[in-house]
């Protein structure tokens, strides 16, 4: 894959602290996705995994779960996603990834989606239920033929033998599950797996790794990117976003909670 | 061996195991060991035992009398509905709480529509001393009522699913969500022959018992093993796996599956998935589904809340694509039309979900030489506050 990849370069450039969100696309209203991106970019963000809601995400905790149900009675589709995306390249440069379950992806067309992704200036995809087996038996082509990171997901219980197959099948970055749940929110640091970080940090993995799941505030924060080359974002960024002040306002002062000003 | 699923949890394109990572752990443990726990002298000393003793089988091949006289055509009633519980999901959660402690699981975790498999868990689950959860969607519930309190004097948690349309599809996620929180003491006893790969084809040979007996006790009967059809109902199709396993590769034998079709398939207000759904994955599985051009799972409906699932197992999906079987469906109305022909003939009461198979008793050409079997899979109990609700008794 050639590392003209955004999500390649960021790793190149930043090792520590990358502050990476997610939220749902169409969520709160239909047309908040473009905004929602340019803002967290202005922001500070590093990198932006944009949701494709779908009716029965299973690996989602209630927060997005409910941003899922909004967004899809806003309208949002994967259709009009490609379309409120068309030109964001002219104006966001971080890498954006997009995270949604296998189902849509498939009606919409595997190779198709692959294909507008590329267009539109999509960098990885974070897809939980389509699994490194059947990934490199039917996707993996498709993804690499359009420059797209295939992110995977280990867990506190993925044994060290199928972490090192995650990360030859890996080229981006690994997404590392904080804790056995779903998405969610933790307040504490406590609620960590920390022999599990650091038996992750002990494998050599040629992939920088982001944590992810449950990372909500500073300290949270703080404490996942002791142990990786940063964090995501999700439950708490979505939950937010739920407040009657601007958009604008919403973002930056979620944002202001985690990382202090650059 | 046309029918029977691949290495990789596949029937023809259909089956697979679409798991997040968080789920790798329990599934593959499940895929290695599972053929060979129940294949185990032990496991099957335990299970036929229980089966027989505690369950009650085998259960009776009945030769309708009236209702053949009816048709014209003898017409043969397997009784599932008189196992214990009241229906054939008890032979599958005995299988599979008995794999469970094979595999040293403490917690059990269930999903449930009607409540009959929530009833089926929570029972197998008293009789081994497991702690059970029961995920239920909170429509259901309240539904439902009975079989949740039934659940809960058995000793189980029942958990109100409030997310989606609060209903079985929404349950099975709930449950899904649970185990990916508790992956290391807890099995996940599924009630249909769907879910991840080695669910189906898991839930088939537990369910196997029922076929496997209908050969013997058709032997007894008419001096032959296997009939000119078998008939029964498909959800998920676990009752139609178990009636169709033994005779899938004798081609002499046609088999007919009755969906649901709700208010009818030209409505919105229908579960017939094979006759309206197309190509999708659901609950970790690749079949066929019920959604929208853009993939979103759509909300069914049927009178029985059994069969109101808008997936089907993808052993089913596979026997439609290369016609081995026959999928038809019956609507609400015709459903309870053949329920009450089949008290009033015989002085059985089905359940919901079974009356769809006798349903299709009049959209087949039956002839007088041909013998049918139905697989009656559960009893009307549950479902009496519907049946008074129409029939105004
Ligand atoms: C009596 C009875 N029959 C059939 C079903 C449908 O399940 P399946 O299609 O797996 O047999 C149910 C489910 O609750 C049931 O209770």
């Amino acid at each position: 894959m050639s590392t003209q990849n955004r999500i390649n370069q960021l790793f190149e450039k930043k090792q520590n602290n990358i502050f990476s969100v997610y939220f749902t696309a169409g969520y709160p209203d239909l047309n908040d996705t473009v905004p929602t991106i340019q803002l967290l970019e202005q922001n500070g963000a590093d990198l932006i995994e944009i949701g494709m809601p779908f009716s029965d995400p299973v690996a989602d905790g209630p927060v997005i779960q409910q941003s899922s149900t909004v967004a899809l009675k806003n309208g949002m589709s994967i259709k009009k996603l490609f379309e409120q995306l068309e030109n964001i390249r002219e104006s966001v440069n971080i890498p954006l990834i997009l995270m949604g379950y296998v189902n849509p992806v498939m009606q919409y067309g595997v190779e198709a989606f692959c294909q507008k992704c590329q267009e539109v200036g999509i960098d990885g995809l974070i897809i939980p239920d389509l699994p490194l087996n059947v990934y490199q038996e039917e996707y993996q082509t498709l993804f690499e033929k359009y420059g797209l990171h295939n992110i995977l997901l280990i867990t506190p219980q993925t044994s060290d033998e199928r972490i090192q197959e995650i990360d030859n099948a890996s080229s981006g970055f690994i997404y590392m599950v904080s804790s056995s749940s779903t998405t969610g929110i933790k307040n504490k640091a406590s609620d960590f797996h920390v022999d599990y970080f650091e038996r992750v940090n002990q494998l050599s993995l040629k992939n920088p790794r982001l944590i992810g799941f449950g990372i909500s505030n500073r300290e949270t924060f703080d404490n996942a990117c002791k142990y990786a080359a940063g964090a995501i974002i999700g439950s708490a960024f979505v939950k937010a976003l739920d407040q009657k002040l601007t958009l604008e306002e919403r973002i930056s002062g979620f944002v202001k909670t985690v990382v202090s000003p650059a | 061996m046309k029918y029977q699923v691949d290495k990789k949890g596949y029937y023809g394109e259909f089956g697979g195991a679409f798991i997040p990572e968080m789920m790798h752990p329990n599934i593959e443990e499940l895929q290695q060991k599972y053929m060979e726990v129940i294949n185990s002298y032990n496991f099957r000393q335990d299970f036929i035992q229980l089966l027989k003793h505690y369950v009650g089988r085998p259960s009776p091949l009945y030769l309708a009398k009236r209702l053949s006289e009816k048709y014209g055509s003898d017409i043969y009633l397997k009784r599932e509905d008189l196992n214990h519980t009241g229906s054939h999901k008890v032979n599958n959660t005995i299988g599979q709480i008995l794999l469970a402690k094979a595999l040293g699981k403490k917690r059990i975790i269930a999903e449930t529509g009607a409540g009959q498999h929530g009833v089926a868990t929570a029972t197998v689950c008293a009789l081994m001393g497991m702690k059970c959860v029961v995920y239920m969607g909170a429509l259901d519930v309240e539904r439902q009522a009975p079989n949740v309190k039934k659940m809960r004097m058995l000793g189980a948690e029942v958990i109100p699913a409030v997310s989606g349309n609060q209903t079985l599809k929404d349950a099975t996620n709930e449950a899904m969500r649970d185990w990916i929180r508790n992956p290391v003491d807890t099995h996940y006893i599924i009630g249909s022959v769907v879910g991840p790969h080695p669910y189906p084809d898991m839930v088939t040979q537990f369910q196997a018992v029922i076929s496997e007996e209908i050969k013997m006790q058709l032997d007894e009967h008419i001096g032959r093993e296997y009939p000119t059809r078998v008939i029964a109902c498909v959800g998920g199709g676990s009752n139609a796996a178990g009636a169709f396993y033994h005779f899938l590769e004798n081609e002499e034998v046609e088999l007919i599956g009755v969906e649901a079709a709700g208010k009818g398939v030209d409505t919105s207000e229908t579960a017939a998935t094979l006759t309206l759904g197309n190509v999708g994955v659901l609950h970790s599985s690749r079949s066929m589904l019920m959604q929208t051009d853009d993939g979103q799972i759509v909300e069914p409906y049927s009178i029985s809340a059994g069969l109101d699932y808008p997936g089907i197992g993808p052993l089913h999906a596979h026997l439609c694509k290369t016609h081995r079987a026959k999928y038809l469906w019956a609507t609400d109305q015709e459903v309870l039309d053949a329920a009450l022909e089949l008290t009033q003939l015989e002085g059985i009461i089905p359940a919901l979900e079974s009356a769809h198979a006798l349903a299709a008793l009049k959209k087949i050409e039956l002839k007088p030489t041909d013998v049918t079997v139905i697989n009656l899979s559960g009893r009307g109990d549950k479902d009496m506050e519907t049946y008074l609700s129409h029939f105004g008794y």
